[in-house]
């Protein structure tokens, strides 16, 4: 039971003064990740297609590395980013929520971290 | 997590029903929830059979016409009878609207009506309104200034800055969207919603109020704005045809304008 008032429960702990950074970055990935999902995508079955030596060889060209980088980044940003949002929306036991949040940044940087060291590997 | 089954004591059940008069010549059948506090019962749905021939055009019109012939403890809000008081927003035949200016005759088959879509039941139709009320206080919803007013007149306003209130000052705080709202639903504790959504955003583009800064300070949260994913639901079920989504849309588009 509470006795506190409407407006005081309404209220709440007050404004974060924060969102629109994170909401900004949404859009901005979303856009970046439309050319980028579309190269990404023709690039994989020329992967596939080009044998050991001949993927090697498409790694360590510049343009690939950088696309791919930029891809790896943009995805994963995104996804966090989205991550959060189902999380806040739908966890509402605090110390489930925080956990959820940590780990879902901490498996983002992992899979980015993993996923550019393996271009970098190959491109160098 | 958020709930997608009513809670056990909220699960509705078969109720009674009363069929249509002798002599009905056009019956329709009306299925509306009923709840009563007191009894310590689960809800029910009662069927209704109501000659529409000797009957109002609208939804109110059978639910008055239900409670003085059929049934006096039927319970629901109602005022002005023309869309104008937000009294009596309830869901019909699955989306929120208004009964006094919803037509029978565009349902097929029986009438669901229920209260409107998770908010605390008071009785039968009748939602408990207290925090959305208080989430309005919340906003401050009036004329913020530091200049004095002039000496001898109102506050003035070109055509064109008015012009910008047109689809905001229309809303009626019914609650039609925010209660379509399925971001509501799940966060109504610390989301404000597309019905105080808009009403914010009426005092964001005023020309005469001088608190926007402040205004949008308030609303930088992650929760109280940015629950917002624009499901559109609040723009599709407005019984006045107003947009709440474009208004959050463009504060969202104001809180961006500001950092760059």
């Amino acid at each position: 039971m509470t006795l506190r008032s409407p407006l005081g429960r309404a209220r709440g702990l007050g404004s974060a003064k924060e969102g629109t950074h994170h909401w900004w970055m949404q859009r901005v990935t979303a856009v970046a990740l439309v050319p980028l999902m579309i190269l990404l995508v023709g690039f994989l079955p020329v992967a596939a297609a080009a044998g050991y030596n001949g993927f090697l060889q498409l790694m360590q060209d510049p343009i690939t590395a950088t696309v791919l980088t930029l891809a790896v980044i943009a995805g994963l940003y995104h996804m966090k980013l989205g991550l959060q949002v189902v999380i806040e929306d739908y966890v509402h036991h605090e110390g489930a929520k925080t956990i959820l949040l940590v780990l879902s940044a901490l498996g983002a940087s992992t899979i980015g971290a993993v996923s550019l060291v393996s271009i970098f590997m190959l491109a160098l | 997590m958020a709930e997608f089954r009513l809670p056990p004591n909220s699960r509705y059940k078969k109720g009674k029903s009363h069929p249509a008069p002798a002599g009905a010549q056009k019956a329709k059948t009306f299925q509306v929830y009923r709840y009563d506090p007191d009894s310590g019962e689960n809800p029910r749905v009662d069927s209704y059979e109501v000659d529409t021939a000797a009957c109002g055009p609208m939804v109110l019109d059978a639910l008055i016409k239900i409670k003085t012939e059929v049934d006096a403890g039927l319970t629901f809000r109602r005022s002005c009878r023309e869309g104008i008081c937000g009294s009596c927003a309830m869901n019909i035949d699955g989306t929120n609207t208004l009964a006094c200016i919803k037509p029978i005759a565009e349902v097929k088959g029986p009438i669901k009506v229920f209260p409107l879509p998770h908010m605390p039941v008071v009785k039968d139709l009748v939602p408990d309104l207290t925090h959305v009320y208080a989430q309005y206080a919340s906003i401050e919803p009036w004329l913020k200034t530091t200049t004095p007013p002039p000496g001898n007149r109102e506050r003035l306003q070109s055509p064109e800055e008015r012009a910008k209130l047109d689809g905001l000052y229309e809303c009626i705080l019914c609650f039609c969207c925010t209660t379509s709202c399925p971001s509501y639903w799940w966060n109504s504790d610390r989301y404000l919603g597309p019905a105080i959504l808009l009403q914010a955003y009426r005092w964001l583009v005023d020309s005469r109020d001088e608190a926007t800064g402040e205004r949008l300070d308030e609303l930088e949260d992650p929760f109280r704005l940015y629950r917002c994913h624009t499901i559109m639901n609040c723009t599709k079920t407005c019984p006045k045809g107003l947009n709440p989504a474009k208004a959050i849309a463009e504060t969202k588009k104001m809180m961006q304008a500001r950092r760059g």
